[in-house]
């Protein structure tokens, strides 16, 4: 059991970070010179652990000359993670736009959609009321299903489990914001006939926490192949605001602070690292349960939730599915 | 119709796309045959609250309940008891 945390501690908490940062930008330019053919990046930097690293190794892998930073605010946003990525921009020196998505969101129904299936499951829900979804049931063997928190205008919050109708609108209402900040990147992109930089984690990218043709949309990817644990190691080793280096990782989507593992992932992301890793060397659950400090059946059951949203989420990956094959195109 | 039948043909004609009856076992599980997904179950679940005017608690979501037609045959006649 002790060999498992050890081995763990020995290649994702002990690895080589002037290598890996060598290794991706070596990578990031190569894909750029024999495949994207661009002349820089486009990155929209959230003020997220995840995108601060990414904009970083593309300074690192380009020079700030070849890179453009693009903040994407809008009503939800928190303001401390505007400010930390106004301090990352400071910080590596970078050309940048911000562009608040908030009137276009409203223009397409966003907030409209959204607040529509909140009624639907709190009437009195208004003005002055804040909501989130929390996911619930992976680690109790349950199938996940959704919550819906919203707080009063006096700060007392309500909980109901969300039928699935009201679920799927609100979670597809949110998913503009995704999609139309991709629409912004890749404006600048056309604009300046730049790549744009995708910035998911590991976690995020194996287990499909990402929007289709939203912020999983992309040129590059050059942090998916990392354990959210090693971003952190990496925003330290690349020397990063410490502000961002300590940042909790949220969803800033909603209007009250969310947690990521609130919103999809079975435990926090330290656990969920260990649990990914243990899953993809074939480890037990009893060995897992050993690492983490839970039971063997809790174990066994974030395990299969692994496995659960890898099938659930594996379209999200997948290109289009053809009728027939297209070799002359490579396809 | 009854309630096997119900739900074998929700399930043939919505993620099947077939009405051969010989295209899904009452015994095949769901989740491992790849017939649904998590959302999947979900939709199944608010198909059976609204057809069957049954309430499916928290803890009732589970495969056990949810991730076969047999299963799911089993569960309804236990919450009508």
């Amino acid at each position: 059991m002790q060999a498992l945390a050890e081995r763990y501690e020995a290649e994702i908490i002990n690895f080589d970070r002037d290598k890996e940062v060598d290794r991706i930008c070596e990578t990031m330019r190569e894909v750029m010179r024999t495949k994207l053919r661009r002349r820089g990046v486009v990155v929209a930097v959230s003020g997220g652990i995840d995108s601060s690293v990414s904009a970083a190794l593309a300074v690192k892998a380009f020079g700030a000359k070849k890179a453009f930073f693009i903040q994407l605010p809008e009503v939800d946003s928190a303001e401390d993670t505007q400010s930390r990525g106004r301090q990352l921009i400071e910080h590596l020196g970078v050309d940048h736009t911000t562009h608040n998505i908030a009137a276009t969101l409203d223009a397409i129904g966003c907030y409209r959609a959204r607040d529509e299936a909140i009624v639907k499951t709190f009437p009195e829900y208004g003005d002055g009321w804040k909501n989130k979804i929390v996911i619930k049931g992976g680690l109790d063997g349950q199938v996940n299903h959704f919550m819906l928190v919203v707080q009063d205008p006096q700060g007392q919050q309500h909980e109901k489990r969300l039928d699935l109708r009201e679920y799927l609108q609100i979670v597809a209402a949110t998913n503009y914001k995704q999609r139309i900040r991709k629409t912004i990147e890749y404006y600048h992109a056309d604009r300046l006939n730049y790549a744009v930089v995708g910035t998911p984690n590991r976690l995020e990218y194996d287990q499909g926490f990402f929007v289709k043709n939203g912020d999983g949309s992309a040129d590059l990817k050059p942090i998916a192949h990392l354990y959210k644990t090693q971003v952190y190691a990496l925003a330290r080793h690349l020397g990063l605001p410490e502000s961002i280096c300590n940042a909790t990782p949220t969803t800033d989507t909603y209007s009250l602070p969310q947690g990521q593992d609130e919103f999809y992932f079975a435990l926090p992301y330290q656990e969920m690292d260990k649990a990914l890793w243990a899953r993809n060397i074939g480890a037990s659950a009893s060995e897992l349960a050993a690492m983490l400090g839970i039971t063997e059946e809790q174990a066994k059951f974030v395990l299969q939730d692994i496995d659960n949203k890898r099938k659930t989420t594996h379209y999200l990956h997948a290109k289009p599915y053809l009728i027939e094959a297209m070799p002359e195109l490579g396809l | 119709m009854s309630t096997e039948a119900t739900i074998r043909n929700y399930i043939l004609e919505n993620y099947l796309f077939t009405d051969d009856q010989s295209a899904l076992n009452s015994t095949d599980s769901f989740l491992d045959k790849g017939i649904l997904d998590s959302t999947g179950i979900l939709e199944v679940i608010y198909f059976l609250e609204d057809e069957f005017g049954i309430k499916v608690e928290d803890t009732e979501m589970v495969p056990e309940n949810l991730d076969s037609v047999d299963n799911i045959v089993s569960f309804i006649a236990k919450k009508r008891q």
